[in-house]
């Protein structure tokens, strides 16, 4: 299969400050990733995956380096522009869902149908993770499972080029965590999205195309996965 | 429906208690203005078209007589349209079954029984028919205090003659909108009336053929009044006038104005109140909102939504909440102004008096509304719209805490941790704190607005009926009265004091400005009629000089020491130079007082009397009254308790219905600040409680952290809206200030303790609810996952 670049990432570091303190999130890290590919970003906590994700996603932007989607240089795009990126190219998910609690699952992916160019209709969308019946329940009255998948049904229901996901399964037990990442991965497959999920569970680096590990801000080494399994097949 | 707009209304579901008070607090706001300025619309536009329609005269005068000859030399002064001159008396009447004298103002209708200035509004029966004698038109409040329709008769005593008037019609003139006795105060429409009789009939009765004793006229155009009136004076001069004065010194047109102004003091300050503190709850409000909410926007924000989609989400919770308060406060508004307009109807009578909107009032307190919530809240907003996406999905810094000044200064671990955690909360936002303390602060001082007039009106009455003045009747005379009539008056049966006076009517020079005002000539050391200053300590009346009331004084920016140019228009109209010599404190009127035997000298005249004070046996007052009714030489007698009631009944009654609604939207004030409060300290904080209950304190303790602050606030803004609302008041009190009388700035421990209470019950009320949710924290949820 011939493969293109989605993003490329030239050197990019990160400061900010937290509090009264300056935290060196990223210190250098050049990366790429390519179409339909299903990456596993690892690392520890605190070793500056979500930074990266946020800085792919176009919801941050690095002290220095230069990011690159497609053609378009992220880190020379105003905020307009970004947001604009953010509304028709990407889809986020997040360790907590940040579903709207005041919105029933529906209307949660209906937020983001009625802002996308050519969405796929919402109930589709949650029929892609299983959970059409659930379409009018509000967040309180789903498990964190079933948020998450509500989360992954928002992501995806505007047909996104990428999908992000921070730390999907974080909040999750071992059973739902496989539920979701295997919605992951079916979108995935199916849809052909090219998907980035950071976690620091090593388990789910097995069903990635390419593990890209990162520690203390920096990429420590990036792996092919040749025996990529199923998410149903995880342990951990 | 757009999804955002759903999230919005549920938003505002879940937040109802909040949203409420703060629509509360924008509807008491919005209904004090637009009721003022509806009123304000109603009563303008009714008295516009009364003065109007019915031709209400420019100028005033009166003389003892002047021939009708002089009319031509009047209507021939440049500016001056139409003219008209009458006869006015003042009679007393004998009306059953009342015991008191009333005293009616005759007033003569030209022969062909139309006036060509200040036309009558005939509300019942007929106008007079020319020639026919005994028939009078009465004015429509006297007759509906005493019951009287067409074809009633009642006699008067006119010229010392008895005489039998039958009833017509009854009837308005713009002229007497109002109805107040000069010397008076309040209306009293039982006690003073006005009849409309041919002239013929009048004229007769008087011996006033072929002469005139008052005269008002109209401007062709707008002219300088000042002009006309110098030309006036100087033709009635040879004949007794006291002075030609315009509509600024019209009683019931002066009524009117002052009513007008007072409405349109209120439609400033209530909103500027009410507004300011709106604003600030929807800043509280909604900040806590964004803060609460931001994972939430940097989802939104993840996914593509614009910020400036996501600033207007918020702001429109906003406008939600201050349009909904607008509208109700629309209504009630129009409710409120409704009523106020037919409490009106009591006292100033117009042939209409239509209930108008406001237009313009109402489309800006709209943008005033608005831009009073998006001033409130736009800070908050903002950061909303600026919050970047990335740090939002990172959980909030805690927040920096430092050890306050207060523990610095006191001993190691004097403080319980509760407490300690209660100062440096309030210490780590101290504008926000401030906020909430001058929050509170403003309900304790609408309370105080709304409730000292009556402490001010109480103490005014007082002063002005029970301390200074002493007796149960004045008595004025037609003419001025001889030793002789005084002697006998005081030895009437029943009269068990009496001190006499002589008033004159002057025009009073200083400096630039110039007044026309009555001197009174009082005895020596009065006890009866007395002046009292400032500490309510009786002041005599000096052997030379001349004393003002503030008012005057104000009035002439002259003070003790100055030298005042008096012109006497009466009598032998000297031109005196007079020493003011004091200032008295007086809530009424602008008079001025001098010691009766000077006044006599200056004016090289006998010792006569205008009028008498009398001090009566109240078992005997019936006796006096009969006895006083049969002399022809007295024009009318004034009863001091009568005064009082009338009084209490007006006045006292407006000022109640108006101090209903201010305490009630102080109360609404106060909830909603206290209960705003401490619903989001509660949300601010659930975490924090729900850690403390978990490592084992107990309820009250962790309640104590919660509403330890607000209880803070509350004893801080107690003493604070004090102050506040003793400026407030100050500032009322110079708004309400007119020339017939002057509310004094008194405030009683009553009220401050008053306005305290209601903030604390509030407090409580409100602490109550949200000591009820503490008991209800999930403990176990609310540690388990990020809010």
């Amino acid at each position: 299969m011939e493969t293109s670049t989605v993003f490329r990432a030239v050197d990019i570091a990160k400061v900010y400050r937290m509090g009264e303190v300056n935290v060196h999130a990223l210190r250098g890290v050049s990366l790429q990733l390519f179409e339909h590919e299903f990456v596993v970003l690892l690392g520890a906590s605190g070793s500056g995956k979500s930074t990266l994700l946020n800085i792919l996603g176009g919801l941050d932007r690095p002290t220095s380096g230069s990011v690159f989607y497609l053609d378009h240089e992220l880190t020379a795009s105003d905020d307009t522009r970004l947001t604009r990126y953010r509304r028709e190219n990407v889809g986020f998910v997040f360790q907590f869902y940040n579903l709207i609690p005041s919105l029933t699952a529906r209307e949660n992916v209906e937020l983001i149908t009625e802002i996308a160019k050519a969405p796929m209709h919402p109930l589709e969308a949650l029929d892609l993770v299983h959970l059409k019946e659930r379409a009018n329940h509000f967040p309180a009255q789903l498990s964190g499972g079933e948020q998450q998948r509500v989360a992954i049904a928002r992501a995806i229901a505007k047909k996104p080029k990428v999908l992000l996901c921070d730390e999907p399964t974080g909040a999750l037990d071992v059973q739902t965590g496989i539920v979701v990442l295997e919605a992951i991965a079916r979108i995935n497959r199916e849809l052909g999205t090219t998907t980035a999920v950071i976690t620091h569970n090593a388990a789910i680096a097995k069903m990635a195309d390419r593990v890209i590990s990162l520690s203390d801000g920096k990429i420590s080494h990036i792996e092919e996965n040749h025996t990529k399994v199923a998410a149903t097949e995880l342990e951990w | 429906m757009r999804k955002l707009d759903r999230k919005l209304i549920r938003d505002l579901g879940q937040m109802k208690g909040q949203a409420l008070a703060i629509i509360s607090v924008i509807a008491a706001g919005v209904a004090t203005y637009v009721m003022s300025m509806c009123s304000y619309a109603s009563l303008e536009w009714s008295k516009d078209y009364f003065y109007r329609e019915f031709r209400f005269a420019d100028i005033f005068t009166s003389a003892r007589r002047a021939p009708d000859s002089l009319i031509p030399r009047i209507e021939r002064i440049s500016g001056v349209a139409t003219v008209e001159s009458r006869l006015v008396y003042d009679v007393l009447l004998d009306i059953p079954n009342m015991e008191e004298p009333a005293t009616a103002r005759l007033i003569s209708v030209p022969e062909d029984g139309h006036n060509r200035l200040n036309k009558l509004y005939i509300s019942r029966g007929r106008m007079l028919e020319p020639l026919r004698t005994g028939e009078v038109v009465i004015s429509e409040v006297f007759a509906e205090a005493h019951g009287f329709v067409p074809g009633d008769t009642l006699r008067a005593i006119i010229n010392g003659k008895s005489q039998q008037l039958s009833i017509v019609g009854i009837a308005l003139s713009p002229e007497y909108v109002i109805q107040v006795q000069p010397g008076s105060i309040v209306p009293d429409e039982k006690r003073f009336g006005v009849f409309w009789m041919n002239e013929v009939d009048l004229e007769a009765a008087l011996d006033m053929t072929g002469a005139f004793n008052s005269l008002s006229l109209k401007f062709a155009y707008d002219k300088n009044p000042d002009e006309i009136i110098e030309q006036l004076d100087a033709l009635l001069k040879p004949f007794g006038s006291v002075g030609a004065y315009d509509r600024t010194q019209q009683l019931s047109h002066q009524y009117l104005s002052d009513e007008l102004k007072q409405l349109r003091g209120m439609a400033v300050m209530a909103p500027a109140i009410f507004l300011s503190v709106a604003a600030f709850l929807l800043n509280m409000v909604v900040s806590r909102i964004i803060s609460q909410q931001r994972e939430q926007i940097a989802a939104l924000k993840a996914f593509g939504y614009t910020n400036y989609e996501v600033g207007l989400h918020y702001l429109n919770m906003v406008l939600v909440i201050s349009l909904t308060g607008t509208l109700l406060g629309t209504l009630l508004g129009f409710w409120m102004a409704a009523n106020i307009t037919e409490l009106y109807q009591k006292f100033y009578r117009f042939p209409m008096l239509e209930f108008r909107i406001d237009r313009l009032a109402i489309v800006s307190v709209f943008l005033i509304t608005t831009t009073a919530a998006i001033l409130g809240t736009w800070f908050a907003v903002r950061r909303a719209i600026h919050l970047p996406p990335a740090e939002a999905m990172r959980p909030e810094p805690p927040p920096s805490f430092r050890p306050t000044l207060l523990e610095r200064l006191l001993p190691a671990n004097s403080l319980s941790p509760e407490l300690r955690m209660v100062i440096r909360n309030i210490s780590r936002r101290p504008i926000k704190s401030s906020l909430s303390v001058l929050g509170l602060a403003m309900a304790v001082s609408v309370m105080i607005l709304g409730s000292f007039t009556l402490d001010a009106v109480n103490y005014m009455m007082d002063f002005q009926f029970r301390k200074a003045q002493r007796q149960d009747l004045t008595v004025t005379f037609f003419e001025p009265a001889t030793a002789a009539v005084i002697y006998e008056l005081s030895r009437l049966p029943g009269v068990l004091e009496s001190e006499t006076m002589r008033s004159v009517a002057t025009r009073m020079h200083f400096q630039n400005r110039s007044r026309r005002v009555g001197i009174v000539g009082l005895e020596p050391a009065p006890q009866l009629f007395r002046l009292l200053d400032r500490q309510e300590q009786a002041v005599s009346v000096p052997e030379f000089g001349i004393m003002l009331n503030s008012k005057l004084a104000e009035l002439l920016a002259a003070q003790p020491g100055d030298l005042l140019t008096v012109e006497v228009l009466e009598a032998k109209r000297p031109t005196l130079t007079i020493e003011v010599t004091a200032i008295v404190e007086e809530y009424t009127g602008v008079n001025a007082y001098m010691d009766k035997r000077r006044l006599h000298e200056l004016l090289k005249e006998s010792q006569v009397a205008s009028g008498a004070f009398l001090k009566v046996d109240a078992n005997q007052l019936q006796t006096v009254f009969k006895e006083l009714e049969s002399r022809p030489g007295v024009g009318s007698v004034a009863i001091k308790d009568a005064v009082i009631q009338s009084f209490e009944a007006t006045v006292a009654e407006n000022i109640l219905v108006m101090r209903t609604f201010i305490v009630m939207f102080a109360a609404v004030i106060a909830i909603g600040v206290v209960y705003n409060g401490a619903r989001i300290s509660l949300s601010e904080r659930s975490r924090d409680l729900a850690t403390m209950r978990v490592i084992g304190f107990s309820r009250s303790e962790v309640s104590t952290v919660l509403l330890g602050e607000i209880a803070i606030f509350t004893l801080l803004a107690i003493p604070l809206g004090w102050g506040i609302g003793y400026a407030l008041s100050a500032y009322m009190v110079s708004g309400l200030e007119t020339e017939n009388y002057r509310i004094p700035l008194v405030i009683s421990r009553n009220t401050l303790g008053m306005a305290a209470l209601v903030v604390m019950i509030a407090t409580f009320f409100s602490g109550f609810i949200v000591q009820r949710r503490i008991s209800h924290l999930d403990l176990i949820g609310v540690l388990k996952t990020r809010d």
